[in-house]
């Protein structure tokens, strides 16, 4: 009885898990999917790396190129045209971009994760999730090369970031990876039955978003002094502006790698020092992105729960 | 027995045909609350289970839900009511190729396919040999998918899905592809699956290959099940189901009484004898489970009577014709050829046919009558597709005709 058979010759013996088809299967049972199909997300992640830039001379190179020349647009404008007069604008620039870069190549590619990929939604079973977190894995992955990138500058500069903090690089990219893909699952369901959300999101994480965010303008220098006198309702005007949970997570990557957080002298003549990034402390950042990462929790399992009701149809609405 | 693999459990499947479709916000919004949609129930309240090891077919015509259900199984589409339960690893072959991705090399898409079926790297790595060989595609694995030729592409997709060691196959229609010799080694992977005791589930249009490879079978017929068991019986169920809606169609044309039905028949109509000195009347078919049962079985008797009322004495030949569902000739007899043809007094009488077995597998078959001048040439009376006949075959055998054969092994010294 407790010989073992050989693995070709039956396979009635081993271990079986069940799986039910039903038009309401619960988000742990999903998650739980989601996770035994990892392998499909390394391979579609790989799969659409190789294919955005097959045929193309320059290959990946182009996915350092496109936010390198964005990086230079940006730095010409208001370092040179506009002259902010921030010493190495670029630094700070550049660390700022590189949580927004992640946060909307993620979202505007999973928008169309779903329409854009009809023929194996419609053919093949897999937990259809999968397209919209590779979607945010590719961007992880380009997130790594603009990061080298990064390091690449921080060197030939003499740029030096706050080692002792750069522990925040994590605690900011958690709840960043958590809201993209929260914003992918949703959004690539919801972009199925309403096409316009793929316009839509163009606009809104295109530009409208981006400039909500202290990127190419300093937290301290800009917002800062101006919101906190505005009052909307009695509510501060800043507390609105950090409605915005990307707020956070651009100020710890600049506090980390930008880490001039106190007066800095601005090149432009005429000027006192200035403030450019807050003088908070570190622990303020943690809990900054601690409520990110709980909002971010949160409207993940209301994705989830909305692309459950959404994904039974896919297959008939596409 | 053994375990159940796939419980079906009263599966129903409503899709919403949109008379037009609103995408756009403006369009929703437009016309909100008042899309046009009607109903259409692909599947309705479908139960079965399957147990473990066995192979089952699922046939139906054009939109009886087959494809649905298969869907469903594999979980591309989720039914609107009831579940369906199914323990193990299914892989689902609802398109060959399904996942390829143009761009990629036939070696990064097969590790591509085999994870979208399920598999960990690891495990494609130890039948990733495999399928290149089934797939017979050793030179070209390191090219681009998109420069294959579609017998390549589908011989690919199959490989992949065969090897995936899965407990439950489920196969759409996808053995049509390939030429023969592929085909055939299909049908013997699929063999050496039921062998190693895995679950298949596969829809077929063809009757003969799910006699051949099924356990049981289900018929379906605009989304509710009609039919479920041994192969044989489902395979006459499905075949009386065509005929019905086969019928429907000929009575929506054929009223016209004044085209009739031998003007398309193999003899001319012009010799047809308006005087009519014989008639034939009725045409009945009969087999030992006449009353019992609406079929034949394979090697039984049959009996085709000819009832005729002659108005005057002539000398006639009567003629049976069985014609399978393509009116291709199977059976052609001529009562004048058999020995002297028939003196028939005037009145009214009964001729039959008697053949001691039918060998003819299973099908529809249609049976034509007529009378003509012993002499031929002269047709006095033609009736066609005047009885049909159904067969059922309780075989494995595939074909035209059943014969008895005996299988002896001699091996050489």
């Amino acid at each position: 009885m407790a010989l073992e058979a050989p693995a070709a010759s039956g396979v009635a013996g081993r271990a079986k898990a069940t799986r039910v088809v039903a038009s309401h299967i619960s988000v742990p049972r999903r998650v739980a999917e989601i996770w035994r199909s990892r392998q499909l997300l390394i391979n579609l992640v790989s799969t659409e790396i190789r294919v955005k830039y097959k045929n193309s001379i320059l290959g990946l190179v182009w996915s350092l190129l496109a936010p390198a020349m964005a990086l230079l647009v940006y730095a010409i404008v208001f370092g040179v045209a506009l002259k902010n007069g921030y010493p190495e604008f670029v630094i700070l620039l550049f660390s700022g971009l590189l949580a927004w870069n992640l946060f909307q190549t993620s979202v505007l590619a999973a928008t169309g994760a779903i329409v854009n990929n009809a023929g194996l939604v419609k053919k093949v079973s897999f937990p259809r999730e999968i397209l919209a977190l590779a979607s945010v894995g590719s961007a992880s992955v380009f997130f790594f090369f603009q990061a080298c990138v990064m390091v690449i500058f921080l060197v030939a500069l003499h740029w030096r970031p706050a080692f002792g903090e750069l522990w925040l690089i994590p605690v900011a990219l958690v709840p960043l990876l958590v809201l993209c893909s929260a914003m992918a699952i949703f959004l690539s369901a919801v972009n199925v039955y309403l096409r316009d959300i793929q316009h839509l999101t163009e606009v809104v994480v295109g530009s409208a978003w981006f400039w909500a965010c202290p990127i190419v303008y300093s937290f301290a220098h800009i917002v800062e002094p101006k919101l906190s006198t505005h009052h909307i309702l009695g509510i501060p005007l800043i507390w609105i502006y950090f409605l915005n949970p990307m707020v956070p997570i651009v100020l710890t990557f600049e506090r980390v790698l930008y880490a001039k957080t106190g007066l800095v002298p601005l090149t432009t003549a005429g000027h006192t020092p200035t403030q450019l990034l807050p003088t908070w402390g570190s622990m303020t950042y943690v809990e900054l992105d601690a409520i990110v990462l709980g909002v971010s929790l949160i409207f993940l399992y209301v994705a989830m729960v909305v692309f459950g009701r959404l994904a039974g149809n896919f297959a008939e609405e596409l | 027995m053994g375990n159940i693999a796939v419980e079906i459990q009263d599966v129903s499947k409503r899709f919403r045909l949109y008379h037009q479709k609103y995408t756009s916000l403006k369009e929703r919004v437009i016309h909100a609350g008042r899309t046009p949609y009607t109903e259409l129930w692909a599947l309705r309240d479908v139960g079965f289970e399957v147990e473990e090891g066995q192979t089952v077919g699922i046939l139906g015509r054009n939109g009886s839900g087959k494809s649905t259900l298969l869907k469903c199984v594999c979980g591309v589409l989720q039914p609107t009511e009831g579940q369906v339960v199914v323990r193990g690893k299914l892989a689902g072959l609802l398109e060959l190729g399904a996942g390829f991705q143009p761009d990629l090399t036939g070696r990064q898409n097969i590790y591509l396919n085999g994870s979208l079926l399920g598999l960990a790297r690891s495990d494609i790595d130890k039948v990733f040999d495999d399928v290149v060989a089934f797939a017979e595609l050793d030179q070209f694995i390191d090219n681009q998918v998109k420069f294959y030729s579609s017998g390549m592409y589908v011989r690919l997709g199959f490989a992949v899905a065969v090897n995936v060691d899965p407990d439950v196959l489920v196969i759409d229609e996808v053995l049509a592809v390939g030429d023969e010799r592929f085909q055939r080694k299909c049908l013997d992977r699929l063999k050496e699956f039921q062998n190693q005791g895995r679950t298949i589930i596969f829809v077929s249009h063809s009757p003969d290959q799910v006699r051949a490879i099924c356990d049981q079978a289900v018929v379906l017929s605009d989304g509710r099940m009609v039919g479920h068991g041994a192969p044989g019986e489902a395979v006459r169920i499905f075949r009386e189901h065509l005929l019905e809606a086969g019928d429907i169609l000929a009575l929506g044309h054929g009223d016209d009484e004044a085209a009739p039905a031998d003007e398309v028949g193999p003899i001319a109509v012009s010799t047809t004898d308006s005087s009519h000195p014989i008639r034939i009347t009725e045409v009945k078919v009969e087999h030992p489970g006449t009353g019992e049962r609406p079929y034949l079985i394979t090697g039984e008797r049959l009996t085709i009577s000819l009832q005729y009322s002659a108005a005057s004495i002539t000398t006639a030949s009567f003629v049976v014709e069985i014609r399978d569902d393509l009116s291709k000739v199977l059976l052609r007899t001529e009562s004048g050829d058999l020995g002297a043809p028939l003196e028939i007094a005037s009145g009214t009488g009964t001729v039959s046919f008697q053949w001691a077995t039918f060998p003819f597998l299973d099908g529809v078959y249609h049976v034509s009558a007529g009378v003509e001048h012993r002499a031929g040439g002269r047709l006095y009376d033609w009736k066609e597709s005047a009885a049909k006949l159904e067969v059922m075959n309780p075989t494995k055998n595939v074909g035209l005709i059943n014969l008895p054969v005996a299988v002896t092994l001699v091996p050489d010294r």
